[in-house]
């Protein structure tokens, strides 16, 4: 007798369900790394380079390592061959870019790691440093892309320019659209420096096992198992000796989790002295380690109709890199070529993105690389197009946005690149702007755009925006009965604060039929899976979720096998429903009546397809001409993820980073003097938004089109809530501040800025 | 960002604090609320080898209100201001003022006494001693003009072995007209601008005695001369606040820095006069 399974609807996923990770946070039994400690362990202190660009004359560790409690400063001497950090993402050109793991003859940021000081506590080891006297010979300074792309200045030697890399992103014909368009717009725009800022800083706790010459270093985030490839591989040891421990982790960002200086130092230095090293990284020295982000330049030229119908797109987009190429930059290089005009549909295509090496903090990923930026170029570009031609800014929109008709739709292709062509995958964009320009009541706030009330300048804005996600190649699970009958299930993913504990519990929890209270999640450490790939690109619900239903098939069927084996009865005699195994004639056998078989299942879910979420937001802004300060009325936005697992905290991700992207328009900022010294060093400089500045943010989410690309239907949705902030708030000051005069072509837009950009106009 | 290496000592009576400083000519710093010097220490901007806890020394935190003269204690803390019953009528241009001074948790702890003597530029207590010449009284038994008292951005008149015991507001008269407006980057924040002013008004209904302060746009908080003189005599009408704005920017003198530039800080020092002026003719 054969029995069919029954289907039972999702109790979970698609549900609302509070994060299972809250109580301990909330109650203060969160473990992050710095509430690690060792016996023996010793302190570490990183000495920075003063200077932007120098030789290093001399380094005297003598007064330090009289300073009691000291124990050792180690310097690029000490090392030997100093090894450079692997990159994660970008071509093997890029390598020779890579950033050394301690400064090696050359400095070439302020904060660039010269030495390492470890002592019997933090305070002492921070007194050292200070007592580490370092001689630097000043070099001539590259302080920006264009001087960077000059080469007069050069940064690397052995190299011959400071252009670390160009991507050209192509479709169609540009030049012969150009050539014969009825109109043409050429503009230039500029997102300034700034960074992730996670509220945890990071941490390293290396220990190192003399026995058995392995080394487990604590304080891992996002990419554990490609950390730990990077580590060996600069140690100079064997993978399988080398793991990297996941604590919890306060915020990712794109920053947090990729191979720093500091994380082989303290791990060398652990290896070296056979003792527990810690370093927890202060709030000063993060501003000037930690990846910086943002800073990019783009020269565009706009070919389309007179009545809206874009023809072509070209330019260049520069981004400052800072000193070294880190292991995830590259992306935000690719992105902002491939994804200049990401959600529309333009025929003829030509944007480049140069990598420029200039004497600044190394820049990385941030949440929406390229993405945000290239959504406040493009559509910046789009308003100014509208207003020249007499457009209606929705109409232009929907008019050229890519429909369900178009897809698959593909994207620009990328040379060079390391990747398969892709597509963006499935959706009808314009209803997102219909469904927003509803929600946010466009039609109303229009009558008020321009106008102004009580001294108080109104605009309003919008912006339209794909999200990549999903990012190959796989992520692996493995599920395990446990002898209570629960089921735990370790994950590749990474937790960096998203809730992938919830996530990954609801669609288990489904998959087993089981109640969501009966998983445990364990995740991102190197010795719960023998590969495993992390959580960035938006992909650790998509990848790793889908490894899990995988995983799940696989261990239902091992139920049924194990338990026909108990009856007596083939395996098609036996029914496993809701977490029991039924026999045909009534016996059963729980989950924990074969608890004691220990029964497991590995999942992979492999994926070399990108998932596209989308979206449209839309800001209306009141600026206060006298002051230049911009209150955000309200923003809305709308977005496509094809399937929400759980839509609570799919909504704390998008509010949270549209306030992050707020930041990044409005008050965040990293500016350096013309000595390449970073001019802010803390909170009362770098002026992030708090939980009061912006309580008018609504986020609707729709699911009309699943990705086809994987069982689940899910598509990235990590990063989608902060790349439209700059185009739509951007617009809306924009056209506020249009009947004075006023253009907005650079962020951030300060008080001060916009005042000043007021005065201009004026003048 | 771990604090440098310090003697501690919290003493029981000011007569040992005192000495305890006297002991330590130069080389001690006083701990209030430490919402200035922890900061600074763990910036290693400083770095004393004694620090001088007040907390265990009576008599510091009260907060005396009679019919000459407010007198707030060096150790009161801003949440006790914020709190007193009494003072939005004794001093409603001080316990506004003082409304904006940073976050809850900083004024759970932060001290008068601790503002006046780090005499931040931007900070709002010195600025409102500074417009309603207020008195500093210090342990020497000298009581010094809070005009006097600033000399520059964090600098005083107060000596190594000197102590802040209290700060001495002249009594309110009750039809005073007052208004305190200032701009910072976000709520809380230090003031990139700040006025605080008040005048009375005469039998014509002009004003008379004006009392114009500015923070946090110039190196020191200080009382802006040539605005005063617009504002007393002059009927209130918006030629005069146009005028007085005008003034008060004129005579500011403010320094540039990363999140203003000259220009952009005297446009806002004449915006929160006017603004000012505009809350005190509608009171």
């Amino acid at each position: 007798m054969s029995v069919t399974t029954a289907k039972r609807p999702n109790a979970y996923v698609g549900s609302p369900v509070e994060r299972v990770e809250d109580l301990r946070f909330l109650t203060g039994r969160g473990e992050y790394v710095a509430d690690l400690t060792r016996e023996g362990q010793w302190h570490a202190a990183v000495v920075r380079s003063s200077l932007a660009h120098g030789r290093i004359v001399s380094l005297d560790v003598d007064q330090a390592l009289a300073l009691p409690g000291v124990r050792a400063v180690l310097t690029a001497r000490d090392i030997g061959i100093v090894p450079l950090i692997p990159l994660r993402t970008g071509l093997p050109s890029y390598q020779p870019y890579a950033q050394p793991a301690i400064a090696d003859n050359i400095v070439r940021y302020v904060g660039e790691p010269i030495a390492l000081v470890l002592a019997d506590t933090a305070e002492i080891a921070e007194d050292a440093a200070d007592k580490v006297i370092s001689e630097i010979e000043p070099l001539p300074l590259v302080l920006g892309w264009d001087q960077s792309v000059n080469g007069q200045i050069l940064l690397i030697g052995d190299t011959t320019t400071n252009v670390a890399g160009r991507h050209l992103a192509s479709r169609g014909d540009a030049a012969a659209a150009f050539a014969k368009a009825p109109y043409r717009r050429r503009e230039t725009f500029r997102v300034h420096r700034h960074m992730a800022m996670p509220m945890e800083t990071r941490g390293v706790l290396a220990e190192w096992d003399s026995a058995t010459s392995h080394l487990t270093v604590h304080g891992a985030a996002k990419a554990p198992y490609f950390n730990r490839k990077s580590l060996a591989k600069m140690l100079n040891m064997p993978e399988a000796s080398v793991d990297c421990m996941e604590c919890d982790v306060g915020g990712g960002f794109g920053a947090r989790g990729e191979v720093y200086p500091e994380d082989f130092l303290i791990a060398f230095a652990a290896r070296k002295f056979a003792r527990p090293i810690k370093w927890i990284e202060d709030r000063r020295e993060h501003f000037m380690a930690m990846n910086h982000a943002r800073e990019i330049d783009a020269d565009l030229e706009i070919a389309c109709t007179r009545d809206g119908k874009l023809l072509g797109l070209r330019g260049n987009a520069y981004i400052d890199c800072g000193a070294y190429i880190r292991p995830s930059c590259i992306t935000s290089v690719r992105n902002i070529a491939t994804f200049m005009a990401g959600a529309y549909r333009i025929p003829n295509f030509e944007v480049y993105g140069t990598a420029a090496l200039t004497n600044k903090t190394p820049a990385g990923g941030f949440r929406g690389p390229g993405r945000y930026e290239s959504c406040f170029f493009f559509e910046r570009l789009m308003d100014i197009v509208a207003d020249d031609l007499k457009l209606d800014r929705l109409e232009f929109r929907r008019r050229n946005l890519v429909t369900a008709d178009d897809m698959p739709y593909p994207l620009a292709k990328l040379e060079p690149s390391e990747s398969p062509d892709g597509f963006l995958d499935s959706g009808h964009y314009p209803a997102t702007l219909d469904a927003c320009a509803h929600e946010f009541g466009w039609a109303d706030k229009l009558k008020l755009n321009g106008t102004v009330i009580d001294n108080l300048h109104h605009g309003i804005g919008l912006c339209c925006f794909v999200e990549g996600g999903a990012a190959g190649p796989r992520e692996n699970v493995r599920l395990e009965i446990e002898s209570s009958g629960d089921v735990t299930l370790y994950s590749g993913s990474s937790a960096i604060g998203q809730g992938l504990e919830t996530v990954m519990s609801q669609i288990a929890a489904d998959a087993l039929e089981i109640p969501m209270e009966r998983i445990r999640v364990l995740h991102g450490s190197t010795n719960l899976l023998h590969e495993g790939f992390g959580s960035f690109a938006s992909r650790a619900t998509v990848v790793g979720g889908n490894a899990v239903l995988v995983a799940a098939k696989t261990l239902l069927e091992t139920v049924r096998n194990a338990a026909a084996e108990r009856f007596q009865v083939s395996p098609e005699a036996v029914l496993v429903a809701n977490g029991v195994a039924n026999a045909s004639d009534g016996r059963t056998l729980s989950f924990a009546d074969l608890g004691d078989l220990k029964l497991k299942a590995e999942g992979t879910f492999a994926n070399s397809k990108a998932t596209y979420s989308y979206g449209t937001a839309m800001a209306h802004v009141a600026v206060d001409a006298t002051t230049g300060f911009t209150k955000l009325l309200e923003y809305q936005v709308v977005d496509d993820v094809g399937r929400a697992i759980n839509p609570l905290t799919l909504h704390g991700q998008v509010i949270g980073a549209a306030v992050q992207g707020l930041g990044g328009v409005f008050s965040e900022d990293l500016p350096y003097d013309e000595n390449g010294q970073l001019l802010v060093g803390s909170f009362a400089e770098y002026v992030m938004p708090v939980a009061t500045d912006y309580p008018n943010i609504h986020a609707t989410t729709m699911e009309q089109y699943p990705s086809p690309n994987n069982p689940l239907g899910a598509k990235g949705a990590g990063e989608g809530g902060i790349i439209p902030v700059a185009g739509a708030v951007g617009n809306a000051v924009a056209a506020a501040l249009a009947p004075l005069g006023v253009t907005i072509r650079h962020l951030p837009l300060t008080p001060a800025r916009v005042w000043e950009l007021i005065q201009a106009a004026r003048a | 960002m771990k604090l440098p290496p310090f003697d501690y000592r919290a003493p029981t009576s000011l007569q040992e604090a005192l000495a305890l400083l006297a002991d330590h000519p130069g080389d001690a710093r006083l701990l209030a609320g430490g919402q200035s010097l922890i900061p600074i220490l763990a910036f290693r901007l400083a770095q004393p080898a004694l620090l001088i806890d007040l907390r265990h020394v009576p008599s510091l935190n009260h907060i005396d209100i009679n019919d000459s003269a407010t007198t707030l204690g060096a150790m009161v803390r801003w949440c006790e201001i914020e709190k007193s019953e009494p003072l939005p009528q004794a001093q409603p241009l001080l316990y506004d003022a003082c409304l904006h001074i940073a976050h809850f948790q900083i004024r759970n702890r932060g001290t008068v006494g601790g503002s006046l003597a780090h005499a931040d530029p931007a900070a709002e207590l010195p600025g409102v001693a500074v417009c309603c010449e207020a008195r500093i009284r210090l342990s020497s038994g000298q009581e010094i003009a809070a005009a006097e008292f600033f000399t520059g951005a964090l600098q005083t008149t107060l000596a190594p072995e000197e102590m802040i015991l209290a700060v001495v507001f002249p009594a309110w008269p009750a039809a005073r007209k007052w208004g305190f407006a200032e701009f910072a980057r976000r709520p809380g924040d230090l003031a990139i601008a700040g006025i605080a002013l008040f005048y009375d008004l005469d039998m014509a209904g002009r004003a008379r005695d004006a009392h114009i302060a500015v923070i946090g746009a110039t190196n020191l908080p200080m009382r802006l001369s040539s605005a005063e003189a617009r504002l007393n005599g002059a009927d209130l009408n918006e030629a005069a606040l146009a005028a007085v704005a005008q003034a008060a920017a004129d005579s500011a003198d403010p320094p540039a820095d990363i999140h203003a530039s000259i220009a952009y800080r005297k446009s806002l020092v004449a915006t929160l006069v006017r603004r000012a002026l505009v809350q005190a003719m509608s009171r």
